[in-house]
């Protein structure tokens, strides 16, 4: 079905995209790479009067490293993110994070801040920002804000976005030394979102004990979960694979998964469970790759 | 409602339109530019049926407003062929039955060819991954693997997988 017809702006400046936002107020959606505003455009959910296309804002395709962060740009495409081009090198979670995404043509032309904005809860990269400890920029009318993953995502596709505020970049922590990543994924079928999904980051002392472990979740509540309670008793533990089976099973996972029509919650529980032990066990090895 | 003028070539060749902005690719490309190899399936980015190479990379055209092609490039399955010549994957696909009621197949080639030139000689996992969002209700997906390893050629070693 096409969509409802709408105004189609498409500026060249930043500044004139979010004065043009303010100005159209809740009547407007910024487009990205549009794969998740076009089917709900084509579907009719969604009815904007307007539509403001972010496709000329160069300044939003920017990738830096500065020290000791690494700086993607709102309009960088899960693609790059998957092949790792120039210093997204350096963030090898986002790497393997992005190369589960849909299919070839969804990492072709969708964004990370598109993801990150629309914030459905099975999704990869908003997951994946939360156990990287990002910071999620963005600038609006009134001004810029930096806001930490953890209070970004404020519920089911809801965020700390305000109507007139664009996302322009995530800012990521660089991995420190002995630092291993993974992610762990249950889907029923290729390019179908998760079922659930777990992230971690696994950092290893000169001893080989964990100095320190961040794991998150997507599709165990309306937002990504961070399991602090798992995260803070791995810490000085040597992390073979048996021990965190045994951190993650006596641990309560701080989880509220939903019973729907692709899984009940004790089943994203049992998965939650498993794939967290997968996770972290895949990264602590990574870790001990980089040796002593 | 905002229409413009653009203009993008589609098949080397200079197309120039007036477009509502919220038509999508496909719609532009079947319905004002009569490329029906085009194919409508699910219309949400999920089938692979509606496949295009924009600047070269496989997109899906249900998901692409018309204002984003102006001054890029578009290829549809017609773009491969040199005449009346068939592309070799496409003879790859005759050769192997790897079409039977044929409405994945442009989308399906079109995929493959953007795999191929970024991985010449792509193992038996490749193919099965670059293809993995093109739908086939038919063959069983086998001769369609068969018939891209077969027009790859031989090179590096496969996986067997
Ligand atoms: C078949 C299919 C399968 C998919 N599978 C997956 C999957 O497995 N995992 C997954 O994570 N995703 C999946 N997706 C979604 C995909 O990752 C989208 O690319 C992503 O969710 C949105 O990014 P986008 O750039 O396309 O944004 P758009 O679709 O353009 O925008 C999405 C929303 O974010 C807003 N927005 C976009 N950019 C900004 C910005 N800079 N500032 C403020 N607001 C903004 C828009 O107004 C809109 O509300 C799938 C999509 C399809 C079609
Ligand atoms: S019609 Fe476009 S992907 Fe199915
Ligand atoms: S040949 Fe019929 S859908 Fe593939």
């Amino acid at each position: 079905m096409p969509a409802v017809p709408f105004d189609y702006h498409a500026p060249a400046t930043l500044a004139e995209a979010v004065s043009l936002l303010g100005s159209l107020g809740e009547d407007a959606k910024p487009l990205a790479g549009g794969q998740s505003l076009l089917p709900l455009l084509t579907l009719r959910l969604v009815r904007p009067r307007a539509v403001v296309d972010l496709h000329r804002l160069d300044e939003l395709r920017a990738v830096r490293r500065d020290g000791g962060t690494l700086e993607v740009g709102a309009l960088v495409r899960h693609r790059a993110l998957e092949r790792g081009e120039g210093p997204l090198v350096l963030c090898p979670l986002l790497q393997e994070a992005a190369a589960l995404i849909g299919n070839v043509r969804v990492r072709a032309l969708g964004t990370i801040g598109g993801s990150l904005a629309h914030a459905d809860p099975a999704a990869e990269l908003p997951a994946a920002v939360r156990a990287l400890d990002g910071t999620i920029l963005v600038q609006g009318a009134a001004g810029a804000r930096a806001i930490p993953a953890e209070e970004f995502f404020a519920g089911l596709l809801t965020t700390a976005l305000r109507p007139d505020e664009l996302l322009t970049a995530v800012r990521l922590p660089l991995p420190g030394p002995r630092t291993g990543h993974a992610v762990e994924e249950f889907s029923r079928r290729a390019g179908d979102f998760a079922i659930v999904a777990a992230f971690a980051v696994v950092q290893l002392d000169a001893a080989g004990r964990v100095a320190a472990a961040r794991v998150a979740l997507a599709g165990c509540g309306p937002t990504p979960r961070r399991l602090d309670a798992v995260e803070r008793a791995l810490v000085g533990l040597a992390p073979s694979e048996e021990e965190i089976r045994r951190v993650v099973a006596h641990r309560p996972l701080e989880i509220e998964p939903d019973s729907d029509v692709h899984a009940s919650a004790a089943y994203r529980r049992h998965l939650a469970g498993v794939l967290t032990v997968r996770a972290l066990a895949r990264a602590a090895a990574g870790a001990r790759a980089f040796g002593p | 409602m905002t229409e413009l003028a653009i203009a993008f070539t589609l098949n080397g060749e200079r197309r120039a339109l007036r477009v509502p902005a919220h038509r999508t690719l496909l719609h532009v490309l079947r319905d004002d530019c009569g490329a029906v190899e085009v194919k409508e399936g699910c219309g949400e980015g999920v089938c692979g049926t509606c496949t295009v190479l924009l600047d070269g990379e496989p997109v899906s055209s249900c998901l692409v407003l018309a204002p984003r092609v102006a001054g890029r490039d578009v290829v549809t399955l017609r773009g491969l062929c040199e005449g009346d010549a068939l592309h070799p994957l496409q003879e790859a696909f005759v050769a192997h039955g790897a079409a039977q009621c044929g409405f994945c197949t442009p989308g399906m080639i079109l995929t493959a060819y953007a795999l191929l030139r970024e991985r010449p000689h792509p193992t038996r996992a490749d193919v099965r991954r670059a293809i993995a969002g093109n739908l086939c209700r038919c063959t069983g997906y086998t001769k369609i693997v068969d018939a891209i390893l077969a027009a790859a050629g031989p090179g590096e070693p496969r996986d067997g997988a």
